[in-house]
């Protein structure tokens, strides 16, 4: 099968590629964009650590398709940092030792960015239960977790100040 | 070097012992971190792998011309293209790419190099291999029968007097111990012996293994690849390739995890050497399903335990016999897991076998304390039901038997200073141990150990001219330890951590390090870089001294700055090391600091861990409510990925205890290669987990350091099932204790409740 080209909004810049039809997003984004922060661990949705947002939508990357892409809006670990600066989220995790290896972190932070999106104020049960499609084998979870509450916290915080 | 808990004369540790941000963190939360798959190079090629479908077949032939005429494909090799060596790389050798027969479900036997990942897998699709299809086994036990399919004819059992005359699957047999244990046990007021067993399980780094090689027309090859020892990639690499070892340089990748499953080789060999043929750079990624089918998992276990204790608690004796099967080639880690058996208690006789068996599975890697947790499992069960035979508390038992300074240990060696017991009554004062439980919860106990390694290790350590240190080490940094190394060098030279910044350099920068294992680099690299910066140092003051006019030994080192030792050597100000750094030009070039040594003394861990389960008796689930880890660390350079380390081995030794197994069909096939079907613990499976840091310096290392990255995972496998037997009043001897499982004994025990 032929090519296809594709237009999307990638962490706010225009971008266009071409892909085969089979072809999975997170393929194209590590291969063909050089967007190598997310991961494949297993390829099957069942790791989380290609996690990105599609339209608003956490998504694993790896169950996607690269032409369905075509016209939507994607955010990439890559985007989290506005202006040099980082988000609540990844300070909290530095501050917390909330990673090791760090290879399911970007998973991680996107996917915990896309709770506080919905519940800036979620429950310990709340936060484990969201994260559940992203596995971590080094942390045991314990810092992960304090992060995402801390940071829940303080962008509560700023929201009263500002 | 003399232990120096407070590092300089006299004073606290100023960094050892803060939490500062790690060094490489911004790149590992921005997306920049490159691991192993994230590399490219230009004309670079896609690399894939034929795997068998059978656990034991013959290779009588394969052809691969059909896919060696398909466009875009650029390389296929087999076996033959490596060095057909009969030396102590064989194992190795045959388990990178199968060579007579293919030894278990996805045994490497053919890889190609192709423009594209999809003309790759079209070109596996057409190479024919020609398989006589043998017996196969699987079970450990079965491994071991005299009518069990034999995989190796040449092998017969080490460590048997005389040699069998027949070859078996038992590649080895140890044996350790002292004392008379039938004495023991004829002392014993109450002997418990019992059976039990584990299911493999794998390390399950979320990394797939992943590297890109490149093999020029003149024989010089470089290497990117996610390992947890680069120096032992490249050694093992040239020896299959026969290549010269400086002909190869490795650099290692950002590590996704590892656990000791990335310290061999399965695809970087092969990378290479498709890339010798192609004549351009390869890249090799693997699947998820070809980490679970060909790389190594740890053993199944089949363990026997026996012990005997008197009315007053004490233990009279200790009786155990191991049998681990590694997978298709001897090696699996019985003998560690023997040596370790008992190694938590103050024993007068004490006796344990172990058996190392060969099975029709993947080669076992290493897994985090690879051996221990499986006989800590059979033994901290039993010394479990000691207790509540002759009514004593579960820590108290452990309290009165426990090893301590002096201990002979059943494996020789006498313990140095050890913290065994502060760890058990760490955990009796926590308040979880005094914490009220509910219906159908239990609460368990268990200790563990692990010896702790050193090894070859070295460093190198150059002072900038601005003043700012640039470390080098060789050990790839698994968790956190770079931020360690930097903290370790900030304390002896006296400068703040972020002015060191540590790299792990590739292998032709340093000379070769042992791979990162054993919890070892914590102690080894960073006494190497203790070592190295007080070289530096040695250095900085002659620099002083030079520039003051006195002798060398009239200068000292104290808080980053060079002084007069006393009255007597002058009168000078202080020259801090920025500008001794800032003068190096004119008073002799560079400063340096090095080391390169073998780390010996690395001065063993123990653990104790506390654990709440509740077991839904309609389906059999357990719930893990609160979990403690009360641990030795000597002393903790990094809290926080000290208490990272304990977290994630106690996690890890949760999935064990409850859901992780291969399972394999009766075609000898594995059933669960995926994420899916191979549960590991998630978030919402697990409570938030305790950690108590125990500092029992070890006299090995100059500021105490012991490692920690091991022994976390050592006691949950008995301290779950001890949970567990206390919530449902049933003895669980077979891992995992997964629902069905549990549902099943729970019936059983209701059926027999019934007909009493």
């Amino acid at each position: 099968m032929a090519a296809r080209h594709v237009r999307s909004i990638i962490n706010g810049d225009a971008v266009e590629f071409v892909c085969e039809p089979e072809e999975s997003l997170l393929d194209v984004l590590r291969d063909r964009l050089a967007l190598t922060g997310a991961k494949e661990g297993c390829g099957t949705g069942d790791c989380g650590a290609c996690s990105i947002i599609l339209d608003d939508r956490l998504v694993c990357s790896c169950l996607v398709l690269g032409v369905e892409a075509e016209g939507r809006r994607l955010e990439t670990i890559e985007g989290m940092a506005q202006h040099g600066e980082l988000h609540p989220l990844q300070r909290k995790f530095l501050e917390h030792a909330a990673l090791q290896c760090g290879i399911c972190t970007p998973g991680f932070l996107v996917a915990a960015k896309a709770l506080l999106e919905r519940n800036l104020n979620p429950t310990e049960t709340e936060v484990r239960y969201w994260l559940a499609g992203n596995l971590c084998r080094c942390t045991g979870y314990d810092k992960i977790v304090r992060a995402v509450l801390d940071a829940a916290s303080e962008m509560r915080e700023g929201r009263h100040a500002a | 070097m003399p232990l120096d808990q407070t590092a300089k004369s006299g004073t606290p540790f100023s960094k050892v012992g803060t939490r500062p941000l790690r060094p490489d963190g911004l790149d590992k939360v921005t997306g920049r971190a490159r691991f192993g798959a994230d590399m490219t190079a230009p004309g670079m090629l896609i690399g894939r792998v034929l795997r068998s479908p059978h656990a034991h077949a013959r290779i009588r032939s394969i052809d691969s011309s059909a896919a060696e005429a398909l466009p875009g494909v650029k390389a296929v090799i087999t076996a033959a293209d490596f060095l057909d060596r009969q030396d102590e790389h064989r194992d190795i050798l045959v388990n990178v790419m199968a060579r007579e027969k293919a030894l278990y479900d996805g045994h490497a036997v053919a890889a190609v190099a192709a423009t594209s990942a999809a003309i790759a897998r079209e070109a596996l699709s057409l190479i024919k291999v020609d398989y006589e299809v043998l017996p196969h086994v699987i079970d450990v036990e079965a491994a071991m029968r005299p009518d069990a399919p034999i995989l190796h004819d040449n092998m017969f059992t080490s460590g048997v007097e005389p040699r069998p005359s027949k070859p078996s699957n038992v590649a080895a047999r140890y044996q350790f111990g002292h004392g008379d244990v039938q004495a023991g046990f004829a002392a014993a007021d109450v002997v418990i012996e019992r059976s039990f067993r584990t299911e493999a399980t794998h390390q399950g780094y979320i990394e797939p293994h992943a590297c890109l090689a490149s093999v020029g027309s003149d024989g010089q090859g470089e290497l990117w690849c996610c390992t947890q020892g680069h120096f032992m990639v490249r050694d093992i690499s040239a020896a299959l390739l026969g290549m010269d070892i400086s002909k190869l340089r490795v650099t290692a990748s950002e590590i996704g995890g590892g656990f000791g499953g990335k310290t061999t080789v399965f695809i970087e060999p092969v990378a290479l050497a498709l890339s010798r043929k192609a004549g351009r750079p390869v890249k090799l990624v693997m699947s998820r399903a070809e980490v679970f089918r060909a790389t190594g998992p740890t053993s199944s276990t089949s363990v026997r335990v026996k012990m005997g204790v008197k009315r007053d608690g004490r233990i009279t004796a200790a009786e155990a016999e191991l049998k681990y099967q590694g997978g298709a080639f001897a090696g699996s880690p019985v003998e560690l897991g023997a040596m370790s058996a008992f190694a938590c208690y103050d024993l007068e006789n004490v006796s344990v076998i172990g058996y190392d068996v060969v099975t029709n599975r993947p080669k076992q890697a290493a897994y985090r304390a690879p051996g221990a947790p499986m006989s800590a499992f059979a033994v901290e069960s039993v010394v479990n039901e000691l207790a509540e035979r002759i009514g004593m508390d579960q820590i108290d038992l452990r309290l009165k038997n426990a090893a301590k300074e002096g201990t002979r240990a059943a494996y020789g060696p006498t313990f140095g200073p050890i913290g065994l017991i502060e760890t058990l009554k760490a955990a009796k004062a926590h308040p979880h141990y005094a914490a009220p439980l509910g219906p159908n919860q239990g609460r368990g106990v268990a200790c563990g150990f692990w010896f702790n390694f050193g090894g070859q290790t070295c460093v190198s350590l150059n002072i900038n001219i601005d003043g700012t240190v640039a470390l080098a080490v060789g050990t790839p940094d698994i968790g956190g330890s770079r931020a360690s190394m930097c903290l370790m060098a900030a304390e002896e030279l006296g400068v703040s951590y972020d002015r060191v910044r540590t790299v792990v350099a590739d292998t032709s920068s340093l000379g070769y390090n042992d791979v990162t294992d054993g919890s070892r680099v914590t102690f080894a690299s960073g006494m190497a870089t203790i070592k190295a910066a007080r070289e530096a140092v040695k250095k900085l003051c002659a620099r002083a001294a030079a520039i003051w006019g006195i002798p060398e030994d009239a200068v000292v080192w104290e808080e980053g700055q060079a002084r007069p030792a006393g009255p007597n050597a002058g009168a000078f100000p202080p020259l801090s090391l920025r500008e001794i750094a800032a003068m190096a030009p004119k008073t002799g070039g560079p400063i340096a600091g090095h080391c390169e040594f073998n780390a010996e003394n690395a001065g063993p861990s123990f653990a104790t861990h506390l654990v709440d389960v509740e077991v839904d008796p309609e389906t059999g689930r357990a719930t893990v409510l609160r979990y403690t880890v009360a641990q030795d660390a000597g002393k903790a350079v990094h809290p926080a990925y000290v208490e990272g380390q304990l977290q994630g081995g106690a996690a890890q030794g949760i999935g064990w205890a409850l859901n992780e197994e291969y399972i394999y069909g009766p075609d000898g096939r594995l059933q669960n290669p995926g994420f899916l079907d191979y549960r590991i613990p998630v978030a919402s499976d697990l409570p938030m987990i305790d950690t108590v840091i125990v500092e029992v310096p070890n006299p090995g290392h100059p500021y105490g350091v012991r490692g920690v990255g091991e022994t976390s995972i050592v006691p949950p496998l008995a301290a779950m099932a001890n949970a567990l037997s206390a919530a449902t009043a049933v003895r669980f001897t077979e891992l995992p204790m997964s629902p069905p499982r549990v549902l099943h004994a729970l019936e059983a025990r209701r059926m027999a409740q019934a007909a009493d």
